[in-house]
């Protein structure tokens, strides 16, 4: 088994709010991410697969074919947007970085063909990170 | 659904690597210029990476603020711009990076109750970096 990862950037604004909250409550968990005009972030994404390298061609994936998935379902939809307000999957959960990871790889595991999605990785600064391995 | 939150903090500090249980010449040959009486520093980089699941109402592992609460006032405002000989932590064990991501380990599991801790991970310099997952972990 081997693993292959891609990099790639965008950006993006959200704030954190949950309705059934109240302003104080929001606020207080929240903080300074509470702020309904939305703040910005240059995010890193890694996107792990993993598979048995193929004889013929000595790839885990085509590599070309991971970059076009990645783009087509994650950046397009993603870069340059306001998450709250322009990706459905933040229409209804806070857009934080560890609901980004899991919509990223609710986006990419059923695109992906040859390889086996291991591991979506979202920087949201250099200093913070999260992981999801697709567990329930 | 369960994610890994990873957090990276920065702090400063001093050490020599001196064993009581060798002898000078051991020492010396052990840890040639970490052996300096005089210690030396470090600016250490650490991660810490907690997991759960993500709390459908607030989309988090857990609240970035507390780690942070509980890192700055237990790991940072000890550790940071320290000679680590002199801390608790180190009137027995050798203040290698190994034994610095076991005892701040500790600390976290003793004490960080808001997510489950998976993994501390020390980069000493840009060049080497320790980890410990606790006693139990088997890793694949």
């Amino acid at each position: 088994m081997v693993y292959l990862t891609r990099k790639a950037e965008f950006s993006a604004s959200h704030y954190y709010h949950n309705p059934d909250f109240t302003a104080e409550e929001n606020q207080r968990i929240f903080g300074k991410c509470n702020n309904p005009n939305g703040h910005g972030h240059n995010y890193t994404l890694e996107v792990t697969v993993k598979g048995e390298v193929d004889p013929g061609s000595g790839f885990v994936v085509d590599l070309k074919q991971l970059k076009e998935t990645m783009s087509k379902e994650v950046l397009e939809a993603l870069d340059h947007r306001f998450l709250n307000k322009e990706v459905t999957e933040f229409f209804t959960r806070i857009p934080t970085t560890e609901n980004l990871a899991i919509a990223i790889w609710q986006r990419l595991e059923p695109k992906l063909k040859a390889a086996q999605l291991h591991r979506v990785r979202v920087y949201e600064t250099p200093d913070l990170f999260v992981d999801f391995y697709g567990e329930a | 659904m369960k994610a890994y939150l990873t957090r990276r903090y920065m702090f400063s500090a001093s050490h020599r690597l001196h064993s009581d249980a060798m002898s000078d010449a051991e020492n010396a040959a052990t840890y040639g210029k970490c052996n300096n009486p005089f210690g030396h520093g470090h600016n250490y980089t650490l991660e810490v990476t907690v997991s759960g699941p993500v709390d459908a109402a607030t989309g988090m592992v857990c609240n970035l603020t507390d780690l942070d609460d509980f890192v700055n006032v237990e790991i940072l405002e000890r550790f940071d711009h320290q000679n680590l000989n002199t801390l608790g932590e180190f009137a027995t064990a050798v203040p290698t990076t190994e034994n610095l991501c076991v005892a701040v380990y500790d600390i976290l599991q003793r004490g960080f109750d808001h997510a489950h801790l998976e993994k501390v991970r020390f980069e000493e310099t840009m060049m080497n970096s320790f980890e410990y997952w606790g006693e139990n972990r088997v890793i694949e």
